[in-house]
This record gives structure tokens, C-alpha cells and sequence, in this order.
């Protein structure tokens, strides 16, 4: 199978409920076969075991019919650099695309359903869709979910539900997760406040790239910490309301700003937009503080006629893996910025 | 030269990080690196074992001997280490030092969620008609009789399923 690398993800589509601040919304399922030990103490054989039963299971009629076709991709079969831009388009995790062995990604061609499978857990099923729609998410997953369970036996407990390698997964094996860009709750200072306030009722926060990633270019992504003791739709009707109640605080942020700060803001996204169209060398960082306030200025309608999806492109088309890539070469740290520089600038060019 | 971070105060930190296989050389100011370190070393197995550890309660109540599940081999002290557990009998066979912890970091010890119909039987069943009654509720609530009645028959149903191992389908 060939893997088209540098196609859109479904998740970048730019439209949608609360597509202004919402980027992205996502629905992980953790499921785990009977019989067999978790990844982490699985020789090989046993890892090869489980990428072919699943591998069988995503052929079967029922599968097809609830999510259509998906296709499995050895990752032994990729170079790093190929799998690393799968982590930059959010599809595997940076353990899995580190991780020797058998380990392979089912992806659907639109990459809004996939499953990672011997990463952490044996199968990892993810939707990803653009803007506030975890619902649409959730049943996508749900159906997927029910399908490879008619081929697959999962090891489930009555008692503790879904069993998981970590026990912060067990349960529903559920993580809702959706990604917002926060530029006026950074800019206001409200940001540390109240995504501090938010691990208080069961909700983790971070970066653009998961744990342990900072905060870049104003984007956070916000789950759900529990488990366990609540039904998917009580996890995610939960995920919802802090989604959308920090969708509002971040929109009367922004009404703030434009009141108090009229010209400070506009100059900035200016300037921004100035650099970006501008600019011969590019950092990723500066790169992608520079595209948030673009970003802000085209979800104010400072800026007009900029396309949502296309930033959103931007968001990956500038990370290192995927930039090199369309390169068609490796190159310096120094030549990247260069190469990013007039990607970026063709691209905002139209 | 200013903080690379906040471009306001003067940086005299060097910070090396590696995200992504990519490695980028910061220089902050005093404050942004105390913000971000915390950030970086977060682990979760470091996490849990951090919670145990400071469980006086738990250290009292835990027998002393090295439980190992016997389907993989992997004993509490080697979870405790990693974050992780064997297979999914850990979960079993590991229960008495286990259980304490899922309720502390889950606030609960009971699946409430999902069922899949193969292992599920009369769960599944259980579950659809809890739910049902639930909707059958709301419905009277909102004396929408007509579609509270078919509820009903559709609990009526279910229940008369339970214990003959039926599916929901
Ligand atoms: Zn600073
Ligand atoms: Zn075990």
C-alpha cells in the first residue's frame, strides 16, 4: 500500500460548530484482547499476532458498513521521518512512531478514523473531526467500536469495564479531547487561571502535541482525566460544556480586547500577516505564534478572505517531518526556516 | 538579549528541548523556565507511584509479600515502577493493592459505561433497560404519555429477556 503522506485530514476542514475557536474534536477508544498480554510484554510474535488479527477484523463486511474501508500500514514499513509526520497530523502518538516492533496505524482515506494498534494498549480506535463535534465523534467511534467487537474479543471485566495497560485508561477506555486556539485568554492573561481551574473538575489541559507540550501558538487541547464510574455520554455532554464555556470566555476575551485595545490588536495581526507574507526565514516557533495571531485577526473578521482550512493546513504543513518531506530532501535546521519561510508565504499568497 | 518566551524580561536561562524529534535551544527568563520545567517532567507512571507514596493508609493495609499475576508474571512492584500492567488478569490477580489505587485516581471502582454485546449477556440487557428507564422519566415529566408507553413496552421486553442469555438485538 502507498500512503499519500501529504493528504488534508478530515480534521482540518476549518468549518463546523464553534469552528472560530474549536480546531478539532476527538474521540480515543482503548480496547485490549483477551488472552494476551499488553504491548509492553508482547515478544514479537504476539505483536505480529495481533496487527493480523486486526488487520482481518478491519476486512469484515460489518466494518466496512459502519465506518467504510480502512487500510492497515505496517510502520516497520515507514521511514522515521515518514512516521513523524503522522504524529505532526495528530494520527499516531510520538511513543508509536518511536517504538520498534510490530506496530502498524489503520487509517480511513480522509484519516478520521484510525487505530493505532500495539501502541500502549493493543488497539487505540481514534476519530478526529473538525471543530466542536465530539457527538458526531463519539458515534463514529461507537459504531466502529461495535463492528471490530464482533470480530475481536476484547478483554472486558464487568466490574472495571474495559481493561487497559494504565489504569487511568480503564473503564470506558474513553479520552474526549478537543483542541481551541486561546489567543485572547493568553493575551488578557486569563489563560493560566482558568485552564488551572478546569484540572478541578476532571479536565486535563495541554499543548498542540499532548503531554508534556507546551502551549504553541496559543493552542491547548482540553480531556477528560476519568474513566471510569461514568458513562461516554456523561464523559462527553462534561467535555462539551467545558469546551463551550471556555469558547465563550475566550470570545468575550476577544470583545474585550477589540473595545480596549482596538489598535494594539489590529497592529498585531498586521504585522503578523506583514511577517508571514514577508519573511525569508521562519522559525517553527515564530512560525506558529505568527499564524495564531493571523488566525485571530481572520476569526475577528480583521482580516478577511483567509481560509480557515488553510491555516489549519499551516498548523502542520510547517512542523519539521512534514516540511522536509515535501522537500524531497533532508535539510539543515538553517535551510528549513528558508523552506518554511516561502512555503508559508506561497501559500498565504493563494 | 530578551526572553524568548515572553519577549519582556532579560533571558539568562539556557534551556535545550527536544519535541517531536526536534531539538530547539531557548533562552528564557527566569520566570518562563520555572513555568515550563514543571511541564516537562511530568510522567504518569512517576505520577502513580507519587500517589502511593504518599498513602500512609496504604502502606499499612498492603500485604508485604511480592504478588506476581500468574498469567503474566508481573508483580505490584514492577507496576509500581512503570505505570503499567501486564495483561488484562493483572487486573485480577492484583486486585487488593490495585482497587485502592483505580478508586483514588478514577473516584470510583464502577463501570458504568459501555458494554460489548459478546461479553456483556444480561449487562448489556441491564444496562439498555436502566437507561430506558431513565428516558421513560423524562418522557412522563413532559407528559409525553404516547411515547412513554412504548418505552415501557420496550422495558416490558427487555426484562422478560433477562437470564435467557438473550441479545438486545
Ligand atoms: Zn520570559
Ligand atoms: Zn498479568
Amino acid at each position: 500500500m502507498s500512503l499519500n503522506l501529504e493528504r488534508n485530514s478530515k480534521w482540518m476542514e476549518g468549518s463546523g460548530p464553534q469552528a472560530d475557536i474549536v480546531i478539532s474534536s476527538r474521540i480515543r477508544l482503548a480496547r485490549n484482547l483477551k488472552g494476551l498480554p499488553f504491548p509492553n510484554l508482547m515478544n514479537s510474535d504476539q505483536q505480529a499476532r495481533v496487527v493480523s488479527q486486526v488487520s482481518g477484523a478491519i476486512q469484515a463486511p460489518m466494518v466496512f458498513q459502519a465506518v467504510g474501508e480502512l487500510k492497515l500500514q505496517p510502520l516497520r514499513a515507514l521511514a522515521p521521518e515518514e512516521r513523524q509526520i503522522l504524529v505532526e497530523k495528530h494520527l499516531i502518538s510520538p511513543d508509536l512512531a518511536a517504538a520498534g516492533g510490530e506496530k502498524a496505524v489503520v487509517l480511513r482515506d480522509d484519516e478520521a478514523v484510525s487505530i493505532m494498534v500495539n501502541e500502549e494498549d493493543h488497539l487505540r480506535l481514534q476519530c478526529l473531526l473538525p471543530a466542536m463535534m465530539l457527538h458526531e465523534a463519539w458515534r463514529l467511534a461507537d459504531a466502529a467500536d461495535d463492528a471490530l467487537e464482533n470480530e475481536l474479543d476484547f478483554a472486558f471485566d464487568q466490574e472495571r469495564g474495559y481493561l487497559t495497560a494504565c489504569p487511568t485508561n480503564v473503564g470506558t477506555g474513553l479520552r474526549a479531547s478537543t483542541m481551541l486556539h486561546l489567543p485572547a485568554l493568553v493575551l488578557t492573561r486569563q489563560a493560566g487561571p482558568v485552564l488551572s481551574a478546569l484540572t478541578k473538575v476532571g479536565v486535563a489541559v495541554r499543548g498542540l502535541y499532548g503531554e508534556g507540550t507546551e502551549a504553541q501558538g496559543n493552542i491547548f487541547q482540553v480531556s477528560n482525566q476519568i474513566t471510569l464510574g461514568r458513562s461516554e455520554e456523561e464523559i462527553i455532554n462534561n467535555l462539551s460544556a467545558v469546551t463551550v464555556r471556555l469558547a465563550d470566555q475566550e470570545r468575550e476575551a476577544r470583545e474585550l480586547l477589540r473595545k480596549q485595545s482596538r489598535w494594539q490588536l489590529e497592529d498585531r495581526v498586521g504585522r503578523a500577516y506583514g511577517v508571514l507574507t514577508n519573511a525569508r526565514i521562519l522559525s517553527s516557533q515564530e512560525a506558529l505564534q505568527l499564524l495564531s495571531d493571523v488566525r485571530l485577526g481572520a476569526e475577528m473578521k480583521i482580516i478577511r478572505g483567509l481560509d480557515q482550512r488553510l491555516l489549519n493546513q499551516l498548523l502542520v504543513r510547517i512542523q519539521p517531518a512534514f516540511l522536509q518531506f515535501s522537500a524531497g530532501k533532508e535539510m539543515t535546521p538553517q535551510e528549513r526556516d528558508v523552506y518554511r519561510a516561502a512555503m508559508v508565504r506561497e501559500l498565504l499568497a493563494g | 538579549m530578551l526572553c524568548e518566551r515572553c519577549q519582556e524580561r532579560p533571558a539568562s536561562v539556557h534551556v535545550t528541548r527536544i519535541i517531536n524529534g526536534d531539538k530547539t535551544e531557548l533562552y528564557l527568563c527566569q520566570e518562563c523556565a520555572r513555568e515550563i520545567q514543571p511541564q516537562l517532567n511530568f510522567s504518569i507512571p512517576q505520577f502513580l507511584a507519587g500517589l502511593l507514596d504518599y498513602d500512609p493508609e496504604l502502606e499499612v493495609k498492603a500485604p508485604p509479600a511480592a504478588e506476581r499475576c500468574p498469567e503474566c508474571g508481573l508483580t505490584y512492584e514492577q507496576f509500581h515502577e512503570t505505570g503499567r500492567l501486564g495483561c488484562p488478569e493483572c487486573y485480577h490477580h492484583l486486585a487488593p493493592r490495585l482497587d485502592p489505587l483505580i478508586r483514588r485516581i478514577q473516584g470510583s471502582s464502577q463501570h458504568r459505561g459501555k458494554v460489548p454485546r459478546r461479553a456483556g449477556g444480561d449487562l448489556r440487557l441491564r444496562r439498555e433497560i436502566e437507561n430506558l428507564r431513565a428516558r421513560l422519566q423524562q418522557l412522563v415529566q413532559q407528559e409525553e404519555f404516547e411515547k412513554a408507553a412504548q418505552v415501557r413496552d420496550r422495558i416490558r421486553d427487555l426484562e422478560g429477556r433477562l437470564g435467557k442469555g438473550g441479545s438486545s438485538q
